[in-house]
């Protein structure tokens, strides 16, 4: 099977990124009117595209209909504009120069699947041969250490933890100091939970960043965050405020196994010009799967 | 962005000077004002239109209040619309019938449920009663553990569940549990799951048939975009939902998914999450959340005087 035909296959569960309906209404001998376009638009906006890049589609595509003859023509164009959205993405990047330890900081708002992502990660890597370690900076929420522990486990990993109410920066700090010392490849950071509009929990993110980078210039890496994909336009306010506080360098999208698009990751993507690396298509470790823009657009098309 | 909705309908009505009667063509550029604002705050679209087509019907005809320009006549429109949409005030919970009565928490991952069940904990305390949390999410790793940490927390007595005991068991057990113990409400905490899982949609409907919980909550999160609709029309659906719980309001989200549901269930929002801590339960104000939503903030004291 070529790589194009497992990502498919690999995507049948995800499919629904963006599009579901999309195929239905470019049936090959439909015509252009307004009907169309009506459900065109309604269609991105279900997505959780948001306003500003649905209205933008539908300014190019009408311009662009009144030269086409059918449906079928337009999808070609529709595919090119969704796949614009997506900055592009080097793949090989962070296989090439990785730093050892590599610090990946997980973060984002309530309940968006951190934890699970960053658990998922570490079964990943480890798979791949990676020394992991997991550091539980999320000292606040009840039990937060414990489902971390699991995830550990899961990954047969080790994770470096402090007391319940510690101070996450300190957790971080320590990791990384593990992370020299057992010459690990790849550290993975959980925070707790915050909304982008506390301030003070945003200062304590920052803190947690610093301190990272205190113990080893240049880290972390990698601050990933993770948004769920049932979320609609707020997505964009978290991801603006996370990127003013730590500097998003890439997004993973969770819960795509349910019937959400997730569409609103374009939205931020773009504006934000950073990559969506990961999806997440389920609670167990094997659910998180690479993003690929072009793959991904061409897969839904096909 | 509309981080002002009643600046651009003024804007939009700017043309129509004075008094005078709305009619279909003065309002047209108001209302995609309005329908722009829906979308942006995460209103379904198809509600969204549902919204706009009935504030049309409403306003045509109606005379501007000598009081207000025309853009805030339709702002009065919509916002009363709305108020009215969202259903009537904070309505507490109904814990009538068989004791120990049962509330059933439920929703997708990561929504709020566990949190929502130590506060309404606290809460029911607060009103005089003897809650009981029951751990019944037996899939999530550590959700357990969670509750009961939030259980010891606030002092309240938690049901011992374990991972390797069935859902419906649990519950089943945490009533006798509970009668033999006196305590005279237990608050259900199911685990996370999607709307269209089947199987963990039945185990619902077996613990609702098993327990008759006197209150099923669904606790939806705030941020929710489109896909609003489909969630809480499915738990409706499968389910039967009494009531809902919107957490994570103490963020920025507009909160247009609330209309959603309200369009969808028709079921009243009883309380709203404002924080993670125990305390941060509020009651649900109609007129708050239709302000919200209309971004308006406090915009709207002109409405009040008129
Ligand atoms: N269906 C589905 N559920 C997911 C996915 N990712 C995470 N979840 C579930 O979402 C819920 C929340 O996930 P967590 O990983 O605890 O989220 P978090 O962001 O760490 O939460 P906090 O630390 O409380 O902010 C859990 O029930 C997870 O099992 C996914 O891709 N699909
Ligand atoms: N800011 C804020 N956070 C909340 C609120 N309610 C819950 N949370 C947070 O949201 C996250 C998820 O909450 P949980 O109570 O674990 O959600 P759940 O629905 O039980 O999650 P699962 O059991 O995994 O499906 C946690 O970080 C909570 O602290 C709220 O009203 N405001
Ligand atoms: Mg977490
Ligand atoms: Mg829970």
């Amino acid at each position: 099977m070529g790589i194009f035909n497992s990502l498919k296959k690999g995507l049948t569960k995800t499919r629904e990124i963006l599009l579901t309906d999309i195929n239905d209404l470019f049936s090959p001998e439909r015509a252009i009117d307004d009907d169309l376009l009506e459900e065109l638009e309604e269609i991105l906006v279900m997505s959780d595209l948001g306003m500003d890049i649905t209205m933008e589609i539908m300014e190019k595509i009408s311009k662009k209909a009144k030269k086409l003859k059918t449906a079928d023509e337009l999808k070609s164009i529709l595919k090119e504009e969704l796949k614009s959205l997506f900055p592009q993405t080097t793949s090989t990047e962070t296989e090439t120069a990785s730093p050892v330890p590599r610090v990946i900081m997980v973060v984002g708002v309530n309940g968006t699947g951190k934890t699970t992502t960053l658990g998922k990660l570490a079964v990943k890597l480890t798979g791949q041969g990676q020394k992991v370690l997991i550091a539980a900076a999320d000292t606040f929420r009840a039990a937060a250490v414990e489902q971390l522990q699991i995830w550990a486990n899961r990954a047969q990993v080790k994770m470096v933890k402090h007391r319940e109410g510690a101070d996450p920066a300190a957790v971080a700090f320590d990791a990384v100091e593990a992370s020299m010392a057992r010459g690990i490849d790849t550290l993975l950071i959980d925070t707790a939970g915050r909304l982008h509009t506390q301030k003070n929990l945003m200062e304590e993110l920052k803190k947690i960043k610093r301190s990272v980078g205190k113990r080893l210039p240049g880290a972390p890496h990698e601050v990933l965050m993770v948004l769920d994909a049932t979320t609609g336009q707020n997505a964009l306010s978290q991801a603006k405020l996370f990127n003013d506080a730590v500097g998003i360098t890439a997004l993973a999208l969770t819960k795509l196994d349910g019937t959400a698009k997730g569409g609103v990751v374009a939205s931020v993507a773009k504006t934000m010009d950073v990559p969506l690396k990961y999806i997440g298509v389920g609670e167990g470790m094997e659910d998180l799967q690479d993003f690929d823009a072009t793959l991904f657009v061409n897969a839904l098309f096909d | 962005m509309f981080d002002n909705l009643s600046d651009k309908l003024n804007s939009a009505f700017k043309k129509l000077k004075g008094r005078g009667t709305l009619t279909e063509k003065n309002i047209e550029e108001g209302l995609k004002q309005v329908r722009m604002a829906l979308l942006e705050a995460d209103v379904n679209y198809r509600v969204a239109k549902k919204v706009i087509s009935d504030i049309k019907e409403r306003a045509l005809g109606q005379e501007v209040m000598d009081s207000l320009t025309p853009g805030q006549q339709v702002i009065k429109i919509v916002f009363d619309e709305f108020t009215r949409m969202m259903g009537d005030s904070h309505k507490g919970l109904n814990l009538e019938g068989r004791k120990p009565a049962a509330v059933m928490l439920v929703g997708l991952q990561g929504s709020g449920k566990t949190t929502t069940a130590g506060k309404l904990g606290l809460y029911l305390r607060k009103k005089g009663k003897k809650p009981f949390l029951v751990p019944v999410d037996v899939y999530r790793p550590a959700a357990i553990d969670q509750l009961k940490k939030i259980g010891k927390q606030l002092d309240l007595p938690v049901f011992p569940s374990t991972t390797d005991m069935e859902p419906l068991a649990i519950c089943e057990q945490a009533v006798a549990m509970g009668r033999e113990k006196g305590y005279d409400t237990l608050i259900l905490d199911t685990a996370g799951r999607l709307h269209v899982d089947e199987a963990l949609m039945a185990e619902l409907q077996g613990i609702r048939k098993g327990v008759h919980p006197s209150e099923i909550l669904l606790v939806a999160d705030a941020m929710t975009g489109q896909d609003a609709v489909n969630i809480a029309g499915s738990f409706d659906e499968t389910v039967g939902l009494d009531g809902i719980v919107l957490t994570k309001m103490d963020g920025d989200a507009r909160g247009g998914a609330a209309l959603s549901i309200k369009a969808v269930t028709g079921k009243p929002l009883k309380f709203i999450g404002m924080g993670e801590k125990s305390t941060d339960l509020e009651p649900f104000h109609p007129e708050r959340m239709a302000s919200r939503i209309l971004g308006m903030g406090d915009t709207l004291s002109f409405i009040e005087k008129a």
